[in-house]
């Protein structure tokens, strides 16, 4: 197997008293999609930027395309395309002369027309910087930092921000990327993006890693209890599984057998001749697994 | 493509922002033409003693005061406060990322400050020329003015670079580059010609930092008064490198906190 294109061990960071990264480890594999998604406030950004080459980290090991990433040379910087939570550009330049500036600064850079497509501002290709739309000059900050065809892109909140069109137009240019076969390193505080794009998460919280694996099965999502909802009139004869009363007249159960669960109960119901009102089965969403993971902080922007 | 074009190219994308932004067009370019058309306007017909003896029109005066305050705006002024914003704005942070080396980004600032402040000082002089028969440097003078130019350019851009050291934010900058180079350009007779009754504490003021200096040695290219010194250009040149030891130690390519 190829060597990973990053590998962190260990990685501590510290702003004076504070201790923002403690202690964290990942892996992340050529050609895949990789999401860190935690809260605001957990260490994130701290982490990119330390793999970036913007900050220095206080202790542990960190490699990028095989370099110690405090001190990255112009040859791997080659390789790197960064996408920073919030950067500018000069707001005078075209559309085009924006990116024809940054990919010079590459040796092997990809057409000005082909990466203005990619991203989808064809249209805007001679409008000045100053007169795009927030969610254009987002793209234009992809498009700069695919100017230079690189293996490697970071992505640090790429849609904060976003409606959910534009949202879902930014998902569609990651996937275009996964389709080049590009490594993208994420960061978000959106479930539904990670599940969206990355083959794997890890979630950060209070700088540390509290989960990792693929969206399905993070945090034991895929083995966890399935939690049954329905309302019934009169209960005489109900099969037990445990359920509890919610109040407005809702029971709930959770079970790791639902098909067993759900046969008997709609068996009861239908011998009954009655309805299992506001059925639901639900698995619990990356969301839950989310919020349980990181005591219940997340989406405090 | 090597890194000497590489800061060519950067050159020529500085320029374009530079002529489309029009508050560095205005300010750098048109201030120190529309100065030199007031000044003239309301002091022109006087005169004024230059040196012992040597007595020139005040036309005369201000057409090479107004030359030096061009280079000094150009350089000093739109450096400064130009790299505030653009570190402000994220947009030093985006150019670190990239292989770009950062001496290069700066290299190609720098040599387009050179590029505007040659332009000024041509414009400011034919206008002299035009206007108020002023004499021109010609012969190795032109060579010593030339050198003054240049070492004057890229000192003071390199003071410009080091003063956004200690600028907090964009929205502070015009207020902190003025508060240091206005009141330097009073202080050196740039705006009121220097006379007899000029304080002795002015006078070494104006001998500590390099504005005086500079416009010295650019006066003695338009009128040969005060005699042209090495001793000047020396002296800016001194600044300019202090200016440049301080950017590279303390200049941020990320806004500050």
């Amino acid at each position: 197997m190829a060597e990973p294109v990053i590998q962190v061990r260990d990685l501590r960071k510290s702003y004076q008293d504070v201790e923002a990264v403690r202690g964290l480890d990942l892996t992340v594999e050529s050609g895949e999609v990789f999401a860190l998604l935690g809260p605001n406030g957990a260490g994130k950004t701290t982490t990119v930027e330390i793999l970036e080459g913007y900050r220095q980290r206080t202790s542990g090991e960190a490699w990028v395309l095989g370099r110690d990433p405090a001190n990255l040379d112009r040859a791997t910087r080659e390789r790197i395309g960064i996408v920073l939570q919030s950067t500018g550009v000069d707001p005078f330049l075209t559309v085009r002369e924006t990116i024809d500036m940054y990919r010079g600064y590459y040796p092997h850079p990809r057409p000005v027309d082909e990466v203005v497509d990619v991203v989808g501002l064809s249209e805007k290709r001679d409008t000045r910087v100053n007169k795009l739309s927030g969610g254009q000059q987002r793209r234009l900050d992809v498009a700069i930092a695919l100017a230079g065809d690189p293996e490697l892109l970071f992505l640090d909140e790429p849609t904060t921000g976003f409606d959910p069109s534009a949202r879902r137009h930014a998902w569609q240019i990651v996937r275009n990327l996964i389709a080049l076969g590009k490594t993208v390193f994420l960061t978000t505080h959106y479930m539904d993006e990670a599940q969206e794009l990355a083959k794997r998460v890890a979630v950060i919280a209070k700088g540390v890693i509290v989960a990792e694996g693929s969206p399905a099965t993070i945090g034991g999502r895929d083995t966890a209890q399935t939690v049954i909802r329905f309302r019934v009139d009169d209960r005489e004869g109900i099969p037990s599984f445990g359920h509890v009363p919610l109040g407005d007249g809702t029971l709930e159960l959770r079970t790791e057998h639902p098909t067993k669960v759900l046969h008997e109960l709609t068996a009861w119901a239908l011998d009954r001749g009655s309805e299992l009102e506001g059925l639901e089965v639900r698995r619990p969403t990356l969301e839950d697994i989310y919020l349980q993971l990181t005591g219940g902080e997340a989406g405090t922007e | 493509m090597s890194d000497v074009e590489l800061a060519l190219r950067q050159v020529r994308y500085t320029n374009k922002e530079f002529w489309r932004n029009p508050g560095s067009a205005f300010f750098t370019f048109a201030f120190p033409l529309m100065f030199l058309v007031i000044f003239t306007a309301l002091l022109g017909s006087g005169t004024v003693e230059v040196a012992p003896g040597v007595i020139i029109k005040q036309s005369t005066y201000y057409v090479a005061a107004m030359s030096a305050f061009a280079v000094i705006t150009a350089a000093y002024t739109n450096i400064a406060i130009g790299m505030v914003f653009q570190r402000d704005a994220g947009i030093l942070k985006r150019t670190k990322g990239t292989p770009l080396p950062g001496w290069v980004y700066l290299g190609g600032r720098v040599l387009h400050v050179l590029i505007i402040a040659v332009l000024l000082v041509l414009i400011t002089s034919a206008f002299g020329v035009v206007f108020y028969s002023a004499d021109v440097p010609t012969g190795t003078l032109l060579l010593k003015f030339a050198a003054v130019v240049v070492v004057g350019s890229m000192s003071f851009a390199a003071l410009g670079l080091a003063t956004t050291a200690i600028v907090p934010n964009a929205d502070a900058a015009p207020a902190v580059v003025n508060a240091i180079i206005l009141p330097l350009l009073f202080l050196s007779g740039i705006f009121i010609p220097f006379g007899v009754e000029t304080p002795e504490w002015i006078k070494t003021v104006a001998r500590i930092f390099p504005v005086k200096h500079f416009t010295d040695a650019m006066r003695a290219g338009f009128y040969g008064a005060p005699p042209f010194l090495w001793r000047d250009v020396l002296v800016v040149g001194i600044w300019g490198l202090a200016g440049l030891i301080l950017a590279v130690r303390f200049f941020t390519w990320e806004p500050k906190k």
